[in-house]
């Protein structure tokens, strides 16, 4: 899923100035998920900027709504009457969320209160990680399974570097060096032989470095057209 | 067999002289007399030395700069290049420049994590890695393709004109998987590195080990392996190097070596001495990468004691044919 955090309560504050009503918008997929923007989060914040604004004594309406996806027109075209009504939409979306409310929307600004980090899965409670690096062009038949793109450090195709050690990552002792988790793992398949092959430099065009991306199916299309599909 | 780069580096090796290489690093300003000053220290006695490039993550004079200035000076530069800083674009046209500019050295690395500098909150480049630098530095010299498949040349009609690099690598017998790190070798060794200069050492017997590996594994007749040495200036130096250097192994003995000698330089300098006399004696070695980081004044008493100096001197011609 997506992973994000909240930002600062200081910063979302700062970039609310001259607000005087908000519609605190939460989105019911991945970061409610991660527990960083579901309804339950809308529900914390807006308490906290109302507190905030009668500590500070300044006129402050906050709005509260959650829809299911702020990335899927029909989700996001509900927060528009509540929130064309207000001088904007704090989205407690991802990023992705932000832009496609204020491209839907048009009228009315939207201002991110999270920082998106990036895809990631719940390894433990409480404890997200980053595992895909969504770089378009699926690399892990090579290295089985375990992505050196998002996961090491240098994104070296050809680890490790020579500052793994005792399975750490040189950057942080926190951080599992992910070519020794690689090296166990081909270890543990009588894979090792593979590592012995040099890995190509890269097609990032395929990801981010093409520009932005787009993917379109024309089987889905045919769906929403309410053809029949085969 | 013609040289690959002409380089006195490879002319040295290539005559079966065990070779010296010693470390220059930059400043961290646009002062040349800084160069320079390094420079007199090491001109005439080592055969060609490292100009690092950004290391440790921190700016200084980029290593093509410094190295030409070395050049001048009468030091043959091996310029370091690491993947940190520069994508594959920035980093052919800079071994365009650097050939232009009489280099015939390169060193390939990955280089340390920005977050180790002084701009920690660089974003970082890793567009290719350093055994893919390598095969694109062969591939520039070998069949005078940039990596993208196109010629060298400036029109259709003009002349072929690629650089010419002794392509060096590094290897670190100290990092983990122990394992793995003769196996990285000999991936360096396919890629193309002509040379080879290791992380510097302290645990002589795990180096003993890898170099073990490396000769059943025949790589020392693949490639010139430069065993690395950086002498102690103190126990304090010692300390840090065991606790904070990432991917370095100095034992408690050594450590203890220079902290209960009366003088930790002197001791720092004998130590490096004996070190540099056994890997003479080791097979597989080529030579020795002296790195006295900021103590380039050290070079020459060093080498004096081992018995290296004077430097062999070497021409084209007189190195006999590869065979
Ligand atoms: S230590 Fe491992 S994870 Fe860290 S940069 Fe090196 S190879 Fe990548």
């Amino acid at each position: 899923m997506i992973v994000a955090e909240r930002k600062p309560l200081d910063e979302i504050q700062q970039s609310l100035e001259g607000c005087k009503s908000v519609l605190v918008a939460g989105c019911g997929t991945c970061v409610t998920v991660c527990m960083a923007g579901g309804e339950k989060e809308v529900g914390v914040l807006a308490s906290m900027l109302r507190m905030r604004a009668k500590m500070d004594g300044t006129e402050l309406d906050i709005r509260e709504a959650t829809v299911q996806r702020q990335c899927d027109r029909e989700y996001v075209e509900q927060l528009a009457e509540l929130g064309e009504e207000c001088d904007a939409i704090l989205s407690m979306g991802c990023g992705v969320g932000v832009n496609y409310a204020t491209e839907v929307l048009k009228t009315v600004r939207v201002i991110p209160a999270l920082n998106t980090r990036f895809y990631g899965a719940n390894v433990d409670e409480g404890v997200w990680s980053e595992r895909c690096g969504g770089c378009g062009e699926c690399i892990v038949a090579s290295t089985e399974g375990i992505c050196p793109i998002a996961r090491c450090s240098k994104s070296i195709l050809n680890g490790p570097c020579g500052g793994s050690q005792d399975g750490t990552c040189e950057v942080d002792p926190e951080i599992a060096c992910v070519w020794q988790l690689i090296y166990d793992r081909m270890d543990s398949l009588g894979r090792l032989d593979k590592l012995e092959e040099i890995l190509a430099p890269k097609d990032w065009s395929k990801g981010r470095d093409g520009g932005p991306g787009t993917t379109s199916r024309e089987d889905a299309a045919a769906i929403d057209r309410g053809e029949a599909s085969e | 067999m013609d040289m690959k780069s002409g380089s006195n580096l490879e002319k040295m090796l290539a005559a079966g002289h065990f070779a010296v290489t010693a470390e220059l690093g930059p400043p961290k300003s646009a002062d040349a007399k800084a160069v320079s000053k390094k420079c007199r220290y090491l001109k005439g006695i080592v055969e060609a030395a490292n100009i690092t490039d950004n290391q440790t993550a921190i700016v200084r004079m980029s290593s093509i700069a410094g190295g030409v200035l070395a050049l001048k000076r009468g030091v043959e530069p091996v310029v370091q290049m690491t993947c940190r800083d520069r994508n594959r674009l920035a980093m052919q046209s800079d071994i365009l420049g650097a050939h232009a500019l009489g280099v015939r050295n390169l060193l390939c690395l990955s280089g340390d994590h920005q977050k180790f500098g002084n701009h920690p909150t660089a974003k970082n480049v890793f567009d290719i890695d350093s055994i893919q630098l390598i095969q694109m530095v062969k591939e520039m010299r070998d069949d005078r393709l940039f990596m993208c498949g196109e010629e060298i040349r400036n029109t259709p009609k003009a002349p072929i004109v690629e650089p010419r690099m002794f392509i060096g690598a590094a290897a670190n017998p100290f990092a983990d998987p122990f394992a793995f790190r003769v196996v990285r070798l000999a991936k360096k060794v396919e890629a193309g590195a002509d040379f080879i200069q290791t992380q510097c050492i302290y645990d002589m017997d795990r180096f003993r080990e890898w170099m073990r590996q490396v000769v059943d594994r025949g790589l020392h007749e693949r490639t010139a392996i430069l065993a690395g040495v950086t002498p102690l200036k103190s126990a304090g130096m010692a300390r840090y190097m065991r606790d904070n250097v990432p991917g370095l192994s100095v034992p408690d003995s050594v450590v203890e070596r220079i902290a209960g000698a009366k003088k930790g330089s002197d001791e720092g300098i004998a130590f490096c001495v004996e070190q540099i006399e056994e890997l003479k004696e080791m097979e597989g070695i080529a030579g020795v990468h002296l790195m006295a980081i900021e103590w380039e004044q050290k070079v020459e008493q060093i080498l004096e004691a081992t018995g290296l100096l004077p430097r062999p001197k070497v021409e084209a011609d007189e190195a006999p044919e590869e065979g």
